[in-house]
């Protein structure tokens, strides 16, 4: 049955209800896709097919005895970093060759109780340390829109999986920009949560004050589907909030009428690549003829991000990541004592990047250098967030780039760290102020790239930034466009 | 020239809750190596710690029962280090926001009274232990994730017995408050102890010396009363402390350097990201403080004055809050406080000892003692029988009533029976007949006994003298 693996989750659940398909169908249709094209674009680091296959027939089954459940049967795929029991779960890394999940993620349970099948797991940067995948030990990563360039990063196997038609929608996790900039990059839906809206338990952390579990989708709607079962309260993570999930699809409608909008004057900065800045333009104009008011507001320690994001983040993957010493599990290289052994099994488990970041978070965390480095990077952070707080209150939502340009080359970055980390410089606020953003697409650049408008909302106010987009992505095309694979 | 020492212990404390600081798993150190572990207390990618509300409970507690003011917002922090026993390699602790501050314990050594400074009470979780077999090591962490309370002192200890006395008070107060079962022997209280020696009239300290991990408190005497010296000696002889780490070596009674504190860890403390700020209210704290329990000294004193025990009675009988507790019923049902502390202070004791056994785990309780104390009392059986009666409510329980009447131990105090056997014996013994007559008062004792002997124990000895006082004449 031809032609499944482009649908959106909500068409798909349809069918599945009217009967018109099945679970297995789908999964299949999957499979064949995912043969067909993943030599090329190489989304996938591993495939469930025969238990997805087999969780698919017992999903149909169900649905013949009356099982409602909005996600029975409907596969997903999963980012390489959240724990799936009895997957493997690599992060991108040697180092963890061989490690088996003992356990289900609680977004990943979540989904579970709500029928879902987990098809497969895609690749990503290592440790989710990077802009472009390149940073993965597992393959490399190319995007379905131009295969010499790259999907994006750290979730680019999940952004290329969804653009390339073999996956419906896919989970990816967002320290600094991670779901929202390869949604940019491969012209999918990326959603990244507040902090502390979807449980954290599960997913291999890079920065624990900063990683969210997001979707990313074909369109909106499929966002708030995927967000729903995964948002609320988990005991076994401290930092989820105990806030009441709204029924996130009721705030989808088709207009802005009401809505105030902010422009961020530091975000519409020299740098940025021409034609992006005209397709955000563009999405603004479209938005205000949808009803939305706009207001330029100023988010003045924007300038201080980068530098913050990258003392914060290193400074706890560098604790996150001291556990991977082969001690438990994953890889070993054998040494004279355990000291010896840590070293031989970290210098040949962890790639480049995750060195760079290791070492980078120990310094600034180190005895002399905590105040100058870490704890002024928190009390920059709290100034962050002071900036979205007021801006807030005069606005619903803020609209910016995603991302300062389209798709880069594969190795266009890869030797000019500081560069690469520049680009991160519209997602990491997110990040910083515990905010939600979303990235829909919103045009095209040069020799059709995909452009993502990112939509950021105030914290545990998904709702709006969904109104927006959805609103925003109905009265357009762009996100029904696909990349031509068959060439 | 004298040498003044200054010393400070930092005390380990394994909490006694039902689970882990930060899992479900039981917290039950021991067992078969890695059966009480789970992806949570192993290091898992993506597991998360989830603090356990009792852990920081018993800890304010312990605060609450040393004066410790309570930190209304505290913080866990990560510790930095690489070791095989740590599943993270980092260690949830508490760095610059510990649960309490301040507060001392008091002490007494060879009748003067001290007051211990207190500097702060954190929590954190106990590593794994490694083990090693010839050719390879493994780790068991069934114990990785045990709540570890780290009880940290002033430098106000100036020799090896207040430090002794110290450890003692302390652990006194941990049972008492239920807090630890604090049983040296599998590891429940482990102490480091920094110590240096100055000239007498220097005011700086000296360089401090740090010994690691002893387990008994008899090893932190016996290794101060090795440590102290040897640094005095090092002092005297014109060298230099270096500032190191060292170890108790219990067997050859040495300390040993272990490392040198140049090479120190930088433990790279921060936050730690995964745990919310606990935040205690000032009504929870009131809430706990309510619970609190009368702690030795003050116990002490009411026993004095409730049931009018000597002071020393009163603070043998408080050493130990299970003894305290069994006193305290066994007065109370038996209407009789001095023959309970009587029988507590001797036979109870004696046979704890004697069985290296706890009172939890004795088959005696309260109520069978102060059945037998008030079957005395009531001169239903006498001393003697009641001694014999103890023995084996001890060793296998029992109701002392049935077991009265069953062995028919009452003693006899029926005239009728006890005259003729005040009569037999006036008769079988002429010589000590003739010898009290004459004035040998002991010569009565030999009589009591040969009628005690006659009713097989059971006689009432004091009738059994008057009885006989009244036959013989004389008073």
């Amino acid at each position: 049955m031809a032609g499944l693996s482009n649908l959106t989750l909500h068409e798909t659940a349809d069918r599945l209800a009217r009967g018109e398909c099945t679970s297995e169908d789908l999964v299949r249709d999957l499979v064949a896709a995912i043969e067909q094209r993943d030599g090329k674009v190489g989304a996938y680091v591993w495939v469930n097919v025969e238990d997805a296959l087999a969780r698919a027939r017992e999903a149909d089954a169900a649905r013949l005895g009356g099982d409602r459940r909005p996600l029975l049967g409907i596969p997903l795929a999963v980012k390489d970093v959240l724990n799936v029991k009895d997957q493997p779960c690599a992060c991108g890394s040697r180092i963890l060759k061989g490690y088996v999940s003992p356990y289900d993620a609680t977004a990943i349970a979540r989904l579970r109780e709500q029928g879902a099948v987990f098809l497969g797991r895609t690749n990503m940067d290592e440790f989710a340390m990077g802009s472009t995948t390149e940073n993965s030990a597992l393959g490399v990563t190319r995007n379905p829109w131009d295969l010499a360039r790259v999907p994006g990063g750290s979730s680019g196997g999940s952004a290329a999986a969804v653009a390339a038609g073999e996956a419906l929608a896919a989970l990816g996790t967002d320290t600094g920009g991670s779901v929202r900039q390869p949604a940019s990059f491969c012209g999918c839906v990326g959603l990244k949560p507040s902090y502390g809206r979807v449980s954290r338990f599960g997913l291999t952390a890079y920065a624990s004050s900063l990683d969210q579990i997001g979707p990313m989708t074909r369109d909106v709607r499929d966002a708030a589907m995927l967000l729903q079962a995964m948002a609320g309260r988990d005991p076994r993570d401290s930092s989820s909030v105990e806030i009441p999930v709204p029924d996130y699809s009721a705030s989808l409608r088709n207009d802005l009428n009401g809505m105030k909008l902010g422009l961020p004057r530091e975000y519409f900065i020299a740098g940025t690549d021409p034609e992006v800045e005209r397709a955000v333009r563009a999405a603004v104009e479209q938005c205000r003829a949808l009803g939305a008011e706009f207001v330029e507001i100023s988010l003045p320690h924007t300038p201080y991000a980068i530098a913050t994001y990258y003392v914060v983040a290193t400074a706890e993957a560098s604790a996150n990541l001291a556990r991977f010493d082969g001690v438990r599990y994953g890889a070993r290289v054998e040494g004279e004592d355990p000291i010896d052994m840590y070293g031989k099994t970290r210098a040949a488990g962890f790639g480049r990047e995750v060195k760079r970041r290791i070492i980078l978070g120990t310094y600034v965390l180190s005895s002399g250098y905590y105040d100058a480095y870490y704890l002024r990077a928190q009390k920059v952070r709290t100034l962050i967030r002071g900036d979205f707080e007021k801006a807030f209150a005069g606005c619903d939502a803020i609209l910016t780039p995603v991302v300062p340009t389209p798709a880069y080359r594969i190795g266009e970055k890869a030797d000019d760290p500081l560069q690469m980390y520049l680009g991160d410089i519209f997602t990491v606020t997110a990040n910083l102020a515990g905010i939600c953003g979303l990235s829909v697409p919103c045009g095209f650049a040069g020799a059709g790239l995909p452009v993502g408008l990112q939509i950021l909302g105030p914290a545990f106010k998904e709702e709006n930034i969904l109104r927006v987009g959805y609103a925003y992505e109905q009265s357009t095309e762009w996100h029904l466009r696909k990349p031509n694979l068959e060439s | 020239m004298k040498y003044l020492p200054t010393i400070g212990l930092e005390i380990h404390v394994q909490l006694k809750t039902r689970s882990k600081i930060f899992c479900g798993c039981p917290n039950e150190p021991g067992g078969e190596p890695n059966t009480h572990v789970c992806p949570v207390c192993l290091g898992y990618p993506g597991t998360l710690p989830n603090v356990n509300g009792e852990a920081i409970r018993l800890t304010v507690l312990t605060g609450l029962m040393i004066g410790c003011r309570i930190n209304p917002y505290s913080k866990f922090d990560r510790k930095n280090y690489f070791y095989p026993d740590m599943p993270k390699n980092y260690q949830i602790s508490q760095y610059d926001k510990p649960l309490c501050l301040g507060g001392s314990v008091e002490i007494e050594v060879e009748g003067r009274k001290k007051a211990v400074g207190i500097t702060r009470i954190h929590l954190e979780e106990d590593v794994g232990k490694s083990m090693h077999f010839g050719s390879s090591s493994g780790v068991d962490f069934n114990r990785a994730g045990a709540p570890l309370m780290e009880i940290v002192t002033e430098p106000d200890i100036e020799t090896p017995e207040e430090a002794q006395a110290f450890l003692l008070a302390l652990r006194q107060i941990l049972l008492y408050g239920g807090v630890s079962d604090c049983n040296l022997e599998q590891g429940n209280l482990r102490c480091d102890v920094n110590c240096s020696v100055r000239p007498e009239g220097q005011s700086e300290l000296g360089t401090k010396i740090e010994i690691k991990n002893m387990n008994t408190f008899k090893g932190v005497f016996h290794a101060l009363k090795h440590e102290l010296p040897r640094q005095e000696e090092v002092l005297r002889s014109g060298g230099a402390i270096r500032q190191e780490t060292r170890r108790w070596d219990d067997e050859k009674g040495v300390t040993e350097a272990m490392r040198s504190k140049e090479y120190a860890h930088d433990y790279r403390y921060f936050p730690e990201p995964d745990l919310m700020p606990v935040v205690l209210p000032p009504e929870t704290v009131e809430q706990w403080r309510a619970t609190l329990p009368e702690l030795p000294a003050k116990r002490r004193d009411r026993l004095v004055t409730e049931y009018g025990l000597p002071d020393y009675d009163a603070g043998v009988l408080v050493a130990d809050k299970a003894v305290a507790d069994f006193f305290e019923e066994t007065a109370r049902a038996s209407g009789n406080p001095k023959a309970a502390s009587n029988w507590v202070m001797t036979d109870v004791l004696r046979c704890l000892g004697e069985k290296q056994t706890e009172l939890k785990d004795a088959k005696l309780t309260s109520v069978s003692l102060a059945g037998l104390i008030r079957l005395v009392d009531q001169k239903v059986i006498n001393v003697p029988t009641a001694r014999e009666l103890f023995s084996e409510l001890f060793e296998k329980g029992g109701d002392p009533t049935e077991l009265v009447k069953t062995k028919g131990l009452a003693q006899v105090s029926d005239t009728g029976a006890l005259e003729a056997y005040a009569d037999e014996a006036i008769a079988e013994n002429p010589g000590p007949v003739a010898d009290y007559r004459a004035g040998k008062k002991p010569a009565l004792q030999f009589l009591v006994g040969q009628i005690m002997k006659k009713s097989r124990g059971k006689a009432n000895p004091r009738m059994v003298q008057e009885l006989l006082q009244r036959k013989l004449g004389g008073a």
